[in-house]
């Protein structure tokens, strides 16, 4: 066992305190149990920030409060509209499943659930694929490493209705400059009417979206990649172990925790994706690109009827849930 | 300034007797005191102007805050009048009045948020029929909105229709932005038509040679809240086509009629129109026009007004029309403005007598020859203004209010024709078709999609 250096240096140190003090040693005890004294009134006057099962509930409290007004309270309140015919300026009054039976038998509404899970899982996909690649490029030595990692973090910084503004431009029907590029460089003979025409319009959309949310993924799974003990890699390269064995039995499985949590945030927030869509379609051509949101939006403020459109929202609930649970089944049982 | 509203209004009440500007008020006064027609509303008002010989400001103004929302007029000095006039009206009545303008497209979020936590502006301005989704966070205007319909020589039908809610007036209809087919004169002339087309079945015609010339025509089928619904709309409706009937319940987009415009707006598609017109918004046929890729489009008159601005000499070619007529007689889709006071406003009697104030004559027609008749009156009334006469291209804005029908027609402009425009179904049975799908299939789908929007 170590010797405690610290007890040692303070006993050292009362001593040439008492030493200096020029009082005899009774005195010196005295104003020692003094101090001692005045330590535990002070304690007693605090006494409940030192009870630590106090405290805690003392420091969570304004995360619980907050949690409570912006997040619960919305959240019961949506569920409670649902249930509602309300619409602006209107006491709803309670008419049970009633919306969410109106809204199963609208074509644009499960079309909508369509267009959700395809711009989620494909943009999701892009981004991890991307989002990954960049990383492992970044996590190398380079010449401007350090310009070129916080470059990279534009499209993220930028207003999302800003950039995507620009995105508007760039596949504007008449003045596109990809058609530009694609007609002057021989490829097309005429330009690709981007946004007008469904297919092309959900790829659009979700282009926009990928490229919004490469760089969080890139820059999270850079931190993750760069907690990643290097030796276990030089142990690797001992072993004779090609880079694609290091990345899948070293890099993804190291990776894995940081790559789920980053996964579950990119889920949710493409799910409930609202501003790209509404900037560049607006939901249109004929439905082809409406997201939940955009519709809940439409509904509920363009027409009023709040009830309903709580409940087109309130539809992606069961879903994002579904994926929280799994995914934290999942972390836990790995930690 | 206020004596040729006087003249045109001799029969107006002692409360409206307050409101109007300084120059004229005393001579106003003794006009109406000598007319006699004093007739005796709340009588503190009229005490007020039976004894002081001055401007009479209504005691319970005096003194209070008024604010009002509205859009962001596209022609700016327009705003800037409206603010100029609001403070004048401030200064002699003592009240401090906020004009806040924000964008078209976020007044609802706007207005939900006031209603529903009773707080905000006063006066808010409304776009479309507005006044039928908000009508119980709405004052009751009908004093108002009768005094503007007398000046105006009564109310278009659009305009009127929106802010008539079962029966009570709940905004006071303030101007219309009219749609008109902008076309370019002189590539119509070069391929021998003099007039534009007066009927769908030339309209083709006319279209498809200057397709054929690689001019074609433009028109939006995508989801955008101006232009789209704008043409898709009285397009149906000169064909016969409507989405419900009359009773506002009954859905009747399943007709002969729709069929035959859903059939003929694929065949326009492909002989007329220029083919990205699917992902065009409001702003797309303006840069596609001014930039001579089309050769007509249903706008507002802003391309005009930009050509005026910055490319005088396109100006000169560019004209205006109403749009063709089909079957069933000639429509038209205008964006019709109203203004409507809030019930949880505090100040209800100084909105109202603000509100005459911008209505009056000669301050509304300051603004509207500001706004170069991009907007016109609510009424008939300024079809004789000399504005008219000043520029023969914008001509075919003059009377184009009558022609204008509000959603839903000839139902009632109900919440469920709202939910229908919103969810631009009329419009997207028409994108449908052009994208390939049977005109049978567009229409039964707008069909089970009206049905669940009416609830029917």
């Amino acid at each position: 066992m170590k010797p405690n250096v610290k007890s040692v240096e303070n006993q050292v140190e009362q001593v040439s305190d008492y030493a200096d003090s020029k009082l005899t040693s009774m005195e010196y005890v005295g104003l020692a149990v003094k101090e001692i004294e005045e330590k535990k009134r002070d304690k007693l006057k605090s006494g409940y920030l030192e009870r630590e099962n106090i405290l805690a509930y003392i420091l969570v409290a304004p995360a619980v409060i907050i949690l409570v007004l912006f997040i619960a309270y919305p959240f019961v309140l949506g569920v409670w509209l649902s249930l509602t015919d309300k619409t602006v300026g209107h006491e709803g009054s309670f008419v049970g499943l009633q919306n969410f039976r109106n809204i199963l038998k609208s074509q644009i509404f499960l079309q909508t659930v369509q267009n959700t899970f395809v711009y989620t899982g494909v943009a999701t996909v892009l981004k991890l694929v991307f989002g990954l690649a960049l990383a492992l490029v970044l996590n190398r030595q380079f010449k401007f490493k350090r310009l070129v990692r916080a470059s990279m973090l534009l499209p993220w910084i930028i207003p999302t209705v800003l950039s995507t503004l620009a995105w508007l431009w760039m596949f504007d029907a008449t003045f596109s400059v990809f058609n530009w590029i694609l007609v002057h460089l021989g490829i097309l003979k005429r330009g690709l009417v981007w946004l007008g025409d469904p297919h092309l319009a959900m790829v659009s959309v979700i282009i926009v979206n990928a490229w919004r949310g490469i760089p969080f993924f890139a820059i999270s799974l850079l931190a993750g990649l760069q907690t990643i003990p290097p030796d276990l890699y030089e142990a690797a390269d001992m072993d004779g172990a090609g880079s694609f064995a290091k990345f899948w039995h070293i890099t993804l499985p190291m990776l894995m925790p940081v790559l789920l949590v980053v996964l579950i945030f990119s889920v949710i927030v493409t799910f409930a994706d609202f501003q790209v869509v509404y900037v560049l379609t607006r939901g249109g051509p004929s439905n082809s690109t409406h997201l939940f949101a955009t519709l809940a939006y439409q509904v509920a403020l363009a027409s009023g009827r709040l009830g309903e459109g709580a409940a087109i929202s309130l539809f992606m609930f069961p879903f994002l849930l579904l994926v929280i649970i799994v995914q934290l089944w999942y972390i836990r049982r790995e930690q | 300034m206020n004596d040729t509203n006087i003249q045109a209004n001799p029969k107006q009440e002692d409360k409206e007797v307050t409101y109007p500007g300084i120059e004229g008020g005393l001579t106003r006064r003794q006009f109406i005191k000598t007319a006699g027609l004093i007739a005796g509303a709340a009588l503190t008002e009229g005490a007020l102007v039976a004894t002081t010989p001055k401007i009479a400001v209504p005691a319970v103004i005096k003194g209070t805050r008024l604010h009002l929302l509205q859009w962001s007029n596209f022609v700016p000095p327009a705003d800037d009048e409206i603010r100029r006039q609001a403070a004048e009206w401030g200064k002699q009545m003592g009240v401090e009045v906020t004009i806040e303008t924000i964008n078209a497209n976020d007044l609802q979020a706007r207005i939900a948020s006031a209603i529903e936590s009773g707080t905000g502006p006063d006066i808010v301005q409304m776009l479309h029929n507005w006044p039928y989704l908000y009508a119980s966070g709405c004052v009751d205007v009908d004093d108002v909105a009768e005094k503007v319909e007398k000046m105006y020589g009564g109310f278009y039908k659009q305009i009127r229709d929106v802010s008539f809610v079962e029966g009570r007036y709940k905004a006071v209809p303030y101007h219309i932005v009219g749609a008109a087919m902008t076309y370019r004169e002189d590539w119509f002339k070069e391929v021998g038509v003099e007039k534009f087309p007066d009927n769908w079945d030339e309209y083709r015609k006319v279209g498809k040679m200057l397709k054929d010339k690689g001019r074609p025509f433009g028109q939006t089928f995508g989801h955008t809240f101006g232009d789209a619904p704008a043409f898709a709309y009285p397009y149906l409706w000169s064909f016969g086509g409507k989405e419900v009937e009359e009773d506002g319940k009954t859905v009747a987009l399943d007709s002969k009629e729709t069929l035959q415009a859903v059939e003929f707006i694929v065949a326009l598609w492909k002989d007329v129109f220029d083919e990205t017109g699917l992902s065009w918004d409001d702003t797309s046929n303006n840069r596609a026009f001014l930039s001579e890729q089309i050769s007509c489009t249903l706008n507002g008159a802003s391309i005009y007004f930009v050509a005026k601005k910055q490319y005088p000499e396109l100006a000169k070619r560019i004209n205006h029309a109403v749009m063709p007529a089909g079957p069933a007689g000639r429509f038209h889709y205008h964006v019709t403005f109203e203004h409507a006071i809030m019930n949880y406003s505090k100040n209800v009697e100084a909105a109202k007598e603000f509100l005459l104030f911008l209505m009056d004559k000669p301050n509304f027609y300051k603004w509207f020859e500001i706004a170069e008749g991009y907007s016109v009156a609510p009424g008939p009334d300024h079809e004789n203004h000399p504005l008219w006469q000043k520029d023969p291209r914008m001509l075919a804005f003059k009377d184009i209010g009558k022609l204008g029908h509000a959603i839903g027609y000839p139902a009632p402009p109900t919440r469920s024709a709202s939910e229908a425009l919103s969810k631009y179904i009329i419009v997207d049975v028409f994108a449908r078709a052009i994208q390939g799908e049977s005109p049978k299939k567009a229409i039964e789908w707008g069909a089970s999609e009206l049905r669940n929007v009416y609830k029917s």
